[in-house]
């Protein structure tokens, strides 16, 4: 780091954190100053905003910084060139909540900032819509703070209070005021809302729209109907109870949300997980990367018009959840990564399974090109719609498929491997223009190159145990435990209150159906884990819908919707 | 006693057409099932044949909500226009040289242009009546969809009249015992053919209901047998426009060995299954496309269709 940029951070060297990332602490008066020369000094050229985050620190034990104080933002930022990663922390005090907003170097800091205040009370100074998001109008405090309950049996039973029920629907009403749609008072325009039911939002999403005539003038959404509170959930599961919760956060995906936290956890605990395990992985996580596009294929191809490829686009999936169901027992939420692991080893004859499922999908995936990649009807309706450049999906924190539309070569399998994808040889298919076309067409070539990638796990599995031999991740076996004491005291710990991982902080990214998916774990050493941060692609992506979305039709909103390819579940978790 | 012949051959065809109709809700579900790989209804009776009637009693049974907002009387009367222009319609179709309602009227085909465009107020003011944003945008692409393609449907059927010297349909459809008029006329058809797929609103020109867009565009807030209504109209809509290309292009009852009227019904069965085809393969053009569509290319393609035949006719006489 050059000196003018480093003398803008605390000067106490930050202390290593388990996954490697560089962490900086930063003043919060300087914050937008270091931030500016981070992202725009050509050496550093961290250009991409992952993610904003907050930590109440007022319960830790473990204090691992000197500066570290009541709450702690976090800012992950990405190089793209390299995959290289920052962690820039702020410090702030509980008396003095607040922090300037980074909206003018990276428009999407504006929903991240929101969701923080929403969650911790932490005000953004500047911040053009400092509205709650995620939770909803009459709540009271922030719930991702440590004084806020966590079970709903602390707070006795929930009623609907009519005085609630009239502030959440004067909410609903007049959040086309509150948001300035309305100011300009246009007779010519009509607000319009879509959602939160209706047939081609994918999910409770509310967008308001404002109209002339069918041209969109602006569209306002409205998320947080599928908040479940899962990031507190993890602050009171034990680490491997947490392993269900994450299934359900992209439920088209599977076993891409377990991935990345058990990968953390294993950062923490280091544990090294097995090449059969690291293999089986591997293969699950691109059978559900199938599942999950042809889930978006068929919807988005139903988006605008075409009936039938949704049937056969399910009826494949249906071939692949077989193989999933006969792996894992499950189909849509196997829970099937364990910490240092796999749950089970593959069962007799998946090779077979497996086999057949790859030799009949690439004959289907010809005739989608031909049914709708080549019609022309479907092309007029996507080819150049809901397009935007490189720069700014940097900007904007897009990433996967939507980002290598654009022609940037992002593939965090390719950057920074991960469980053994630098052994698997695969193409990341790039297109030069991001619009509806292309984000289509990359996901079905995705879809080819998963096929690869399986074909070669199925090929070349080692053989080997399934699961480290780590005692916090597995029993240790009986005769151990019956030999020695420092077997059986762990052992005992373990079975009693559960896997205690050391201390620590890791956060790792994987390349998800949809983008980049990261799970930031912080442990105080305990059973739980003291944070659990999930940064989902769709938080992300749906941000982005009303930069693109002005001045197209109405119609062609739905077909952007459409390929973005979100799940409401993943952006609210 | 012809006026109470006639009158019986009136209600007889008419209920037929109905119940057609709304056996062909259906059929549509059994066929696009088969295209789309799976089963579509086949629990109520054999193969499902009595769905019709499940679904009957259903529609009848349903509450018959009419919005507070909305304006009543029109919001009532609108389906009824839908459902009354679409069977006036078959008044003028000459099922066989004996059967039909009213099978001399001089001006039948003006006559069924007349109905058809009728037909588009009964969308329309369903869509302004019901008072609701979606219904609105619903009915105006409706309006703006039908009048557009209407012109060149009107244009597209003149070649036919030329060809004929009449606007009887009987007399065109015995012009065309030696040739059907689909081989001297073949573009005329073609545009006729996307002009009535517009006009019954199939997709891919089904923009009024939209379904992705507008939810269920102009009869979003219809429910009951009012949306019945629309619903069958939509399906007595089908069965007329393939009967008419079937009468204007492809010889109405001619055809050998079987009588007329299996050949009438064999071939307008045809182009009804086209229709459900063409909602199983197609997606939907956007509203502007749409329009761009009608105005710059099928009207310049059914004017030109127009001189070739006029000097076609003036070579040969």
């Amino acid at each position: 780091m050059p000196d003018d940029v480093s003398r803008l951070t605390y000067k106490f060297p930050s202390r290593t954190t388990k996954d490697g990332i560089d962490t900086v602490w930063v003043e919060t008066e300087k914050l937008v100053a270091f931030m500016t020369a981070i992202k725009t000094n050509i050496d550093q050229h961290y250009r991409t905003l992952l993610d904003i985050t907050a930590v109440d620190e007022r319960a830790r034990v473990h204090m691992t910084h000197p500066q570290m104080t009541d709450f702690t933002l976090v800012y992950h930022i990405l190089r793209i060139e390299d995959g290289a990663e920052m962690r820039v922390k702020v410090p702030l005090r509980a008396d003095s909540l607040s922090a300037p907003t980074l909206t003018d170097l990276w428009p999407n800091a504006n929903w991240y900032e929101r969701e923080v205040w929403d969650m911790f009370g932490i005000c953004f100074e500047g911040h053009p819509d400092l509205r709650r998001m995620l939770m909803p109008e009459s709540w009271v405090g922030h719930p991702l703070r440590k004084d806020q309950f966590s079970r709903a049996t602390e707070n006795g039973p929930f009623i609907m209070s009519d005085e609630m029920m009239n502030t959440e629907l004067a909410a609903m009403q007049n959040l086309p005021v509150m948001a300035g749609l309305t100011n300009d008072e246009d007779p010519e325009t009509m607000i319009l809302n879509l959602g939160p039911n209706h047939p081609s939002l994918h999910g409770v999403l509310r967008l308001v729209i404002k109209i002339r005539g069918e041209e969109i003038v602006d569209v306002l959404p409205d998320i947080g109907f599928h908040h479940r509170g899962v990031e507190k959930i993890g602050e009171r599961q034990s680490w491997h109870s947490f392993i269900p919760y994450s299934d359900r956060i992209d439920y088209v995906a599977g076993v891409m949300n377990n991935f990345p936290y058990v990968m953390a956890v294993e950062t923490l605990a280091g544990i090294t997980v097995p090449a059969r395990a690291q293999m089986i992985r591997v293969l699950l996580a691109e059978m559900f990367r199938i599942i999950s596009h042809l889930v978006f294929f068929g919807t988005m191809v139903q988006d605008v018009g075409q009936l039938s490829p949704v049937f056969y686009a399910f009826s494949d999936r249906e071939r692949a959840l077989e193989i999933i169901e006969a792996i894992c027992g499950f189909r849509m939420h196997p829970a099937w990564f364990r910490i240092g692991g796999v749950a089970g080893d593959l069962p007799i004859g998946w090779e077979g399974l497996i086999r057949e499922f790859i030799n009949y999908l690439p004959k289907r995936l010809d005739e989608y090109e031909v049914m709708v990649m080549r019609n022309h009807i479907f092309k007029a309706r996507t080819i150049g719609i809901g397009e935007y450049t490189s720069t700014e999906a940097l900007n904007w924190g897009i990433t996967g498929p939507g980002l290598r539309a654009t022609g940037v070569n992002f593939d965090y399998r390719k950057i920074k491997p991960y469980s053994g994808y630098d052994q698997l040889e695969f193409d990341v298919p790039i297109a030069t223009r991001s619009d509806c076309y292309n984000r289509v067409k990359l996901r079905l070539d995705e879809m080819r190159e998963s096929l690869r990638i399986i074909r070669q796990c199925v090929d070349n599995m080692p053989s080997g145990p399934v699961k480290a031999m780590h005692p916090l991740a597995m029993p240790m076996p009986r005769e151990a435990i019956l030999r020695d004491i420092d077997t059986l005291i762990p052992h005992f710990i373990n079975a009693t209150w559960g896997a205690v991982i050391p201390a620590g902080e890791a956060s790792v990214t994987i390349e998800a159906t949809k983008g980049l998916n990261t799970y930031y774990l912080i442990s105080d050493g305990s059973t739980c884990p003291y944070r659990v941060r999930i940064r989902t692609p769709s938080f992300a992506h749906l941000q982005t819908i009303p930069f693109i979305s002005r001045g197209v039709f109405l119609a062609d909103l739905i077909a952007i919707i459409g390929s973005i390819d979100f799940v409401m579940a993943d952006v609210d978790r | 006693m012809t006026i109470v012949l006639t009158l019986l051959e009136a209600i007889f065809i008419l209920l037929s057409i109905v119940i057609a109709a709304a056996t062909l809700t259906w059929v549509e579900r059994r066929l696009l099932g088969f295209w789309q790989d799976r089963l579509g209804p086949n629990r109520v009776g054999w193969e499902g044949t009595l769905q019709i009637v499940a679904d009957m009693v259903k529609i009848f049974f349903k509450q018959d909500w009419t919005p507070p907002f909305a304006d009543k009387i029109i919001f009532t009367i609108a389906p009824a226009i839908v459902m009354a222009t679409v069977l006036m319609g078959f008044a003028v179709i000459p099922f066989t040289t004996h059967f039909g309602i009213d099978l001399n009227l001089n001006i039948g085909l003006l006559f069924f242009l007349g109905m058809t465009s009728l037909s588009v107020y009964g969308v329309v003011l369903a869509g302004w009546a019901s008072n609701s944003k979606f219904s609105l945008l619903g009915g105006m692409r409706a309006a703006a969809q039908m009048i557009s393609y209407e012109v060149f449907m009107g244009l597209a059927v003149t070649g036919v009249v030329m060809l004929t010297g009449s606007f009887n349909l009987t007399d065109i459809v015995q012009a065309q015992t030696h040739l059907w008029f689909v081989v001297p006329q073949f573009l005329g058809f073609v545009l006729f053919l996307i002009a009535g797929i517009a006009e019954a609103h199939r997709l891919p020109f089904d923009l009024p209901e939209g379904e992705n867009e507008l939810g269920a565009g102009f009869h979003t807030e219809y429910s009951s047998m009012k949306f019945g209504m629309f619903f069958v109209g939509e399906y007595a809509g089908i069965i007329l426009i393939s009967m008419m290309t079937v009468v204007l292009y492809f010889g109405g009852w001619n055809g050998p060995i079987f009588p007329p009227v299996v050949w009438f019904l064999f071939k307008s069965t045809g182009f009804i299954i086209f229709f459900i085809l063409l909602r199983a393969a197609l997606p939907r053009p956007r509203y502007d496309q749409l329009m761009a569509y009608g105005w710059k290319l099928m009207l310049p393609l059914s004017l030109l269709n127009l001189a070739v035949t006029g000097a076609a006719m003036l070579a040969w006489s």
